[in-house]
This record gives structure tokens, C-alpha cells and sequence, in this order.
């Protein structure tokens, strides 16, 4: 496919009188992981079900694999693999037969069906597990299921909506593992939701922030970070007698910045200065209880562009969204 | 066969409730005017009916429960078209009355009813279990559709059964004494298709209530398929 594997332009979605999504703009190359990073409530999830055409845009234009979501949604589908916020599964089927009935709906003969979905239900962990009902599974094989649905007719393009929340720390862990190698191994190009800040920092080649349906901000998270600011270096000293002292010493390396505990600067160059600072207050012979260095995380980069930070945005859009009416997210 | 009570229960309740019927209400084939000997004859049309309405149930609360679990969402991410989920549902509330009728013909035949309208009738009995399976799983898709729970499509059963017991499920519309019954009953689309099946059974051959019969489910099919592709495309854009 020539062309990005996801292009949106102006991309607008309102529910009643809510802007669930405002005007997005996206370009996501053929091969990348996009992490698509934002509270609850921020429009990520309402943008993932227009790009996979389960919801028609207020507004905009959007094409995926090349087709364009509105007029074109077979074949959208067909070249699209989703794995949507709620593992959306059918509770009284097995793994074997949720894989061989979406094989079938895919259009694959019959006689692939049935390996597809043994070499799926492996590569997810489920070969044991295949023939119980889902109902007897837990979260995380559940999960492992919808991805493992979502990839049958190896598609080219994957949107993941928020893959891991809820799973324990190893199945997560795996899940990164699993889509990490899709795109390394079979070039597939990965769309994905969250509001892990971990999760977009490991896995993403870029990231898309979204606050209130807007994109704030883009680039690699390493673009972002250094957007937003240099690290700092924080000096708790073991004597608090001698904070003038651990700041005047620390002051030759960077700009001092606030610290709750101690003295800080933000450094001028890079985190090599680090070396550089120990030696320094080791020449001193200044002892110290803590030192550390911050780097500027996602976090960071939301706090800088929304003006709070990306947990305390998620508790405000739980609190707003207690009073309203339920809508997609 | 993965949840025996979709399939058990709209056979064996039907049955049981001819059976309670035929055992209390025989002593209506001495009514002057009754069209039939045997009560059973009479009373078979009855199950094929209320076996119409489990499946309006079942196609109800199996579509809302796919919605409640997301797993429209993953049927609706395939290729295939919207409309063809609809389909699917209905296709196998379709299967499911075809069987209904299967045992409740064998239920009638080995007890001795005889077929009037003969092997041919038999095949139109079919043909009219097919239309009513349609139109009555399409109104249970619709109320699935429109509210999305399934406790909410299970809470129109009773309403449903109101419509069977206002008609002329237990007696000719032409004996019912009581004035205001009679008029409901005869303004209750019900009556009409049970006196289809009835005609086939006791009857013979007869043309006006076979064309009310088919003409009413096929109203009711186009209304409730209409609807329900409209309340699919709604759920789709909300």
C-alpha cells in the first residue's frame, strides 16, 4: 500500500451536545506503533471506533489501509484487525470456536480455518484452554482472545483500545511482547489506545496525546520529553544544615529549579553532568542522603500541555463523567 | 444446544399447556357450532403460536446479550454486511420454529389428529411456522435493538401473552358469548394466525384464512425487519 496506513483530517464526533472528538488530525505511517495516549473520556476510544468504522464521524474525513472509513467499510474491515476496549466475546463459545466462526466471517476456505485458529490460540497461549467455554476464562485470557481474534486474517492494520487495562503486570507484559513483535516480525502497523503512560513510553514509536478531543501534542516520546524540558537533578543533604551549600555546588551544572525535599537544577546539557555533579559534591566532602536524577516523562508532557497532570485528568473526567449520561469514551 | 432452556422450554411448555388445555376444555366440542370432534385438533394450533413468541424471546435476548457483551461490535468488525447479523440472528430463530413445528406435528399426529388439508398441508404448515418464526423473531430483534438489555426484551414476554390469551386461542370466535372479548379477539392479529394453522388442521383447504394468516405475518416480518435495520443502523451511528 502506497500512503499512510491511517490518515484523518478534521476528524469530529459529537454525542448530543458533548465534542467527544474535535477536529483530530492523524497521519500513522505503514509499520509504526501509534500510541494514542489520553485520560478516560479524552476521545480515544471514540476515535478508534470511527478509524474501525463502528461509528460514522460528525464530521472529516479519515481513510485507513487507503479506504475511506464512511464509504468504504468492507474494505476498511477487511484490512483491519481491532481488539476494542471490552474483550468483545461470546460467553457461552469457546476460543476454537470464537477463532473458526471469525475466520469464517473473514471469508477464509475451511480448511485454513481450522489451523489458523490452532496456531493463533498458540501464539496467545490458549492451546490448552481452546476448547473451554470463555466464560470460564479470566481477564487476561480473554484479552489474549480478542487479540488473537483481532489478528486471524493477518490484517495490516491493528487498533488496540486500551489492551491492558485491568491485566496483571505479566499478562500485560506479555501483550507488549505480543505486539511489539507483530510490528517487528509481520510489519504490522499498530494503532493503539491508553492511558499508561508506561505503556506508550516501551512500546510506541510515536505517541498522540488527546485531552479533551483535541491533540496536544506528537512526535516520539523522546521528542516529546525533550519538548518539554531538560532533566533534573535533586540533592536531599544529610545534614539539612547544608542545603545552601548542596545548592551553590549544584548551581555550577544547571538552573535551579524547586524541590520539595532539597535543592534541584535543571541540567544545562545532558544526564552525563550526573558524574559530574557526584564528583563534585564528593570534592566537597558534602554528604547526602538522596540524589536524583528526573528525567521529563509523558507526564511531564501532558502536565505542560493541558495544564495537569494525566492521573489527576483521569480523576476529573471520572468526577465529570459521574453527572452525565453514559456515552462512548 | 448451548443453552437448552432456549430450545427445551419453547418445546415442552407449548406442549404441556395443549395438553392442560385438551384434558379441561374437551367438553367444548358439544358446544352447538364447534368446527371439530377432537379438541386437540382444535387446540394444536395453539403451540406452534406460543412457540413463536419463546422465539421472539430468544432472538430478543441472545441479540441483547451480544450487545451488552460487545460481541455485535465484533460481529459488526468483519466484512460482512450489518444487515447480515440481523439475518443470522433470525436464521437460527427460523431453524428453531421449523423443529418446534416438527415435534409439535408429531405431538398432534401421535395422538391421533388427523390432517385435513393433508401431506400439501403439512408443507404449508411449514412454510407458515417459517413466517411466523420471522415476523415475531424480528420484533424480538427489534426490542433488543431499541433497548439493548435483555431484561428489558424478556419483560414483553407477558405482553405478548396477553395478545395469545385475548384471542381465540381456546374457543371459535363465533362461540366467545362475551361481547367485549369477542371484539378483541377479533381485533387481535393472533386470531387470525392461529385460525390459519387451525384451518389446515381441521379444515382443509381454506383460502381467507390462510391469506389472513400468511398476509399478517408477512406485515408483521416487513414492520419488524424494517424496524430493525433501522434501530441496527441507529445502535451503529450512536
Amino acid at each position: 500500500m502506497d500512503g499512510p496506513a491511517i490518515e484523518a483530517e478534521g476528524l469530529v464526533r459529537v454525542f448530543k451536545k458533548t465534542r467527544a472528538v474535535d477536529g483530530i488530525d492523524l497521519v500513522v505511517e505503514s509499520g509504526e506503533i501509534y500510541g494514542f495516549l489520553g485520560p478516560n473520556g479524552a476521545g480515544k476510544s471514540t476515535t478508534v471506533h470511527m478509524l474501525t468504522t463502528l461509528l460514522p464521524p460528525t464530521a472529516g474525513t479519515a481513510r485507513v489501509n487507503g479506504y475511506d472509513v464512511v464509504h468504504q467499510g468492507p474494505q476498511v474491515r477487511s484490512s483491519i484487525g481491532a481488539a476494542l476496549q471490552e474483550a468483545a466475546l461470546d460467553p457461552l463459545l469457546t476460543g476454537r470456536e470464537h477463532l473458526r466462526l471469525q475466520a469464517s466471517l473473514q471469508g477464509m476456505p475451511h480448511d485454513i480455518r481450522r489451523r489458523r485458529a490452532d496456531e493463533l490460540l498458540h501464539r496467545v497461549g490458549l492451546s490448552e484452554a481452546g476448547d473451554r467455554k470463555v466464560k470460564t476464562y479470566s481477564g487476561g485470557m480473554k484479552r489474549r482472545l480478542d487479540l488473537a481474534l483481532a489478528l486471524v486474517h493477518s490484517p495490516r492494520i491493528l487498533f488496540l483500545d486500551e489492551p491492558t487495562t485491568g491485566l496483571d503486570i505479566q499478562s500485560r507484559t506479555a501483550l507488549w511482547d505480543e505486539v511489539g513483535r507483530l510490528t517487528r516480525d509481520d510489519g504490522v502497523t499498530v494503532f493503539l489506545t491508553t492511558q499508561y503512560l508506561e505503556e506508550a513510553d516501551v512500546l510506541a514509536d510515536r505517541v498522540g496525546i488527546i485531552d479533551h478531543g483535541h491533540i496536544v501534542a506528537e512526535g516520539t516520546p523522546d521528542e516529546l520529553k525533550a519538548s518539554v524540558g531538560r532533566p533534573t537533578v535533586e540533592v536531599v543533604p544529610l545534614d539539612a544544615g547544608e542545603h545552601e551549600r548542596a545548592a551553590a555546588i549544584i548551581a555550577r551544572f544547571g538552573d535551579p529549579c524547586g524541590s520539595e525535599h532539597g535543592v534541584a537544577v535543571r541540567l544545562r546539557s545532558s544526564e552525563a553532568d550526573l558524574a559530574g555533579i557526584v564528583r563534585a559534591l564528593d570534592a566537597e566532602n558534602l554528604k547526602v542522603e538522596q540524589l536524583q536524577l528526573h528525567q521529563p516523562s509523558l507526564d511531564d508532557v501532558f502536565l505542560a500541555k493541558t495544564g495537569r497532570s494525566l492521573e489527576g485528568a483521569a480523576e476529573e473526567e471520572e468526577g465529570e463523567r459521574g453527572g452525565l449520561a453514559m456515552e462512548p469514551a | 444446544m448451548r443453552q437448552p432452556a432456549a430450545v427445551i422450554a419453547p418445546l415442552v411448555f407449548p406442549i404441556l399447556l395443549l395438553a392442560v388445555n385438551s384434558g379441561g376444555l374437551k367438553a367444548e366440542t358439544q358446544l352447538p357450532g364447534f368446527p371439530t370432534n377432537s379438541f386437540v385438533a382444535f387446540a394444536l394450533a395453539v403451540p406452534f403460536i406460543q412457540g413463536a413468541l419463546f422465539s421472539t424471546m430468544n432472538a430478543g435476548t441472545d441479540l441483547a446479550r451480544d450487545i451488552q457483551t460487545g460481541f455485535l461490535n465484533r460481529l459488526t468488525l468483519t466484512p460482512m454486511r450489518r444487515l447480515a447479523v440481523l439475518g443470522g440472528q433470525l436464521g437460527g430463530v427460523i431453524v428453531l420454529g421449523l423443529v418446534q413445528a416438527v415435534v409439535y406435528l408429531a405431538v398432534g399426529l401421535a395422538v391421533g389428529v388427523r390432517f385435513e388439508s393433508g401431506p400439501a398441508g403439512i408443507l404449508v404448515l411449514f412454510a407458515f411456522a417459517f413466517m411466523v418464526s420471522l415476523a415475531f423473531g424480528s420484533l424480538g430483534t427489534l426490542a433488543a435493538l431499541r433497548t439493548g438489555s435483555g431484561e428489558a426484551v424478556q419483560g414483553l414476554f407477558p405482553a405478548f401473552f396477553v395478545f395469545l390469551f385475548i384471542s381465540s386461542m381456546n374457543i371459535p370466535r363465533n362461540l366467545i358469548q362475551v361481547t367485549w372479548f369477542r371484539d378483541a379477539a377479533t381485533a387481535n392479529p393472533v386470531s387470525y394466525l392461529l385460525e390459519a394453522v387451525r384451518s389446515l388442521i381441521i379444515v382443509g383447504w381454506n383460502a381467507e384464512a390462510l391469506a389472513l394468516g400468511f398476509g399478517i405475518c408477512a406485515v408483521i416480518a416487513v414492520i419488524g425487519l424494517s424496524l430493525s435495520s433501522w434501530a441496527l443502523k441507529v445502535r451503529m451511528a450512536r
